[in-house]
Formats: structure tokens, C-alpha cells, sequence
């Protein structure tokens, strides 16, 4: 069965949606998702969508679905590469992409996913000062 | 008047008939030389619609014409089911309303990306919506 891959990198899962998705795949690729974050404490999960020519609302809500799981499991998401055209479309449908944080590539992608768990790790850190003195 | 120029369909009938078909309007599109924009308008509104007829109306017959009325060229899609037809139509255009486990955005977000957009619902024998989108539209 069609699967789309997901790379480990560090701390992060690396996603490419490189086809258009029917149904299945999506579903499949959400369910996939969740369990590696789980399988290998994934902290950040980047969806690279460059190669989508469109979004519509079923793949939208498996994004912010994604977003939402991802969360629950201490994850954060961020989808990067939208098609302007896409984008266009996506906010006259009516979705607004709730719950993943967007960048406008994946380099910019990966500084805010290091971004948002680095400030997470100095949190920690600090904690650990505090109760040490 | 408007006049039908080329014309093609398609049986819907699984939900891997999605991609092709959208494939298809695309070509479609191109060929008449609709700008990115519009074209990811129109395939978006397809996608939308095709899944509605998967998932409501048990599949169905979508046809994609190439359609001009004075100087504007444009696409228009048919998709035709024979499933149960919707009682309210009034009701499922409102944005946020559904039956199913969607967000209720698929009727009034569709009519939001074209510029025409009918429905027509028979209770017990089926659905018809018809869409056209304008080359700059």
C-alpha cells in the first residue's frame, strides 16, 4: 500500500507531500504521524505541502488534525511551502488552518520548530537551576 | 447564452476517482488559459463537490465542459447523483452546517471560489449542482 514517508531528523519528523493525496493516503499519513511522534518523542513535525496544487477542506482539517494530535503528544507542527495560489483559496473556502503554525519554507520552518522547543529546553533548564541552589 | 464548446465526463464512483478527475478539470483549465489563481479556485471548488457526491450522494457523474457566453470563456462542472437529495438546500448552504463530520464549509465555501453556482435537490432522487467559473473571473 502507498505510504507517505516520514524522515527523523534530531528531535523533528520531516514530512514531503510530494503527490496529491486521495483520502486514504491522508488518513493513513495522520495516523502514521501521530504514532512516530509517540514511537520516537518527537518534539516538531515539518510538513513540507510546495508540491500540493491544492488544499481543500478535507486536507485542511487533516492538517489541523495533525496540529491538534501532535499537541496533545507535546509536538509542535509547522506546515511550510503553501502555493500562494493555495493560500488564496484557502482563506475564501473559509479554513483558516487553525492549530499548525505555517512558515514560508523549510528552512524558516525548521528555525521556528528549533525556536519553539529551544525556549521549551531553557524553561526546563532553568528549573533545574532553581531547584539545584 | 452560453454556448457549450468541448465537453467530457466522468464516472465518480471510489474516492481514488478524486485526483484523476481533478486532474482532468485542471487540463481543462489550462487549455483555455485560466490564470494559477483561478484555476486553484476551481479545482479546489471540484475537489469539494466531487467528495460531497462521494460521500452523500454515493457517487455519481461529474462533466466538465468548456463553456463561452459573449466574450468570456469558461469552465462549467456538473455533478449529478441519484443518492438521497438534501430536504433543506437552504440549510446546507449555511456556512458551519453539516450532517456528516466535516466542517460545514464545503456548499457555501464552494459558492465563495466560483462565479455561479446552482443547486437542485430532489428528496429520494438525487442532486445536481452545476458550477462555472470564468477564465478571469
Amino acid at each position: 500500500m502507498d505510504r507517505i514517508p516520514i524522515l527523523r531528523m534530531g528531535s523533528f519528523l520531516l514530512v514531503t507531500i510530494q503527490i496529491d493525496l486521495y483520502d486514504r493516503l491522508a488518513t493513513n499519513l495522520e495516523s502514521d504521524l501521530v504514532q512516530m511522534v509517540n514511537k520516537t518523542g518527537a518534539r516538531g513535525v515539518l510538513i513540507d505541502i510546495s508540491a500540493l496544487s491544492i488544499v481543500d477542506s478535507f486536507m485542511g482539517r487533516i492538517l489541523g488534525n495533525i496540529g491538534s494530535m501532535s499537541k496533545i503528544m507535546d509536538a509542535e507542527t509547522v506546515v511550510v511551502g503553501m502555493q500562494p495560489a493555495v493560500a488564496i483559496t484557502l482563506i475564501e473556502l473559509g479554513l483558516e488552518l487553525r492549530g499548525v503554525h505555517t512558515a514560508l519554507n523549510v528552512e524558516k520552518g525548521m528555525e521556528l520548530l528549533q525556536e519553539k522547543i529551544g525556549t521549551d529546553l531553557d524553561a526546563e533548564s532553568d528549573d533545574d537551576e532553581a531547584g539545584a541552589e | 447564452m452560453k454556448l457549450v464548446l468541448n465537453k467530457d465526463s466522468m464516472k465518480i464512483e471510489k474516492e481514488q476517482d478524486v485526483v484523476p478527475f481533478r486532474n482532468r478539470v485542471k487540463e481543462f483549465a489550462v487549455k483555455i488559459g485560466m490564470g494559477l489563481v483561478n484555476q486553484t479556485k476551481l479545482i479546489t471548488a471540484a475537489s469539494e463537490l466531487v467528495r460531497n457526491m462521494l460521500k452523500y450522494g454515493g457517487g455519481g457523474l461529474a462533466i466538465i465542459e468548456v463553456i463561452s457566453e459573449g466574450r468570456d470563456t469558461g469552465i462549467r462542472l456538473l455533478f449529478q447523483d441519484k443518492g438521497p437529495g438534501i430536504p433543506d438546500v437552504a440549510l446546507a448552504m449555511k456556512d458551519g452546517y453539516t450532517t456528516g463530520k466535516s466542517l460545514g464549509l464545503g456548499l457555501p465555501g464552494t459558492k465563495r471560489l466560483v462565479n455561479e453556482f446552482n443547486i437542485k435537490s430532489t428528496v429520494g432522487e438525487g442532486t445536481t449542482v452545476s458550477i462555472v467559473k470564468w477564465k478571469n473571473g
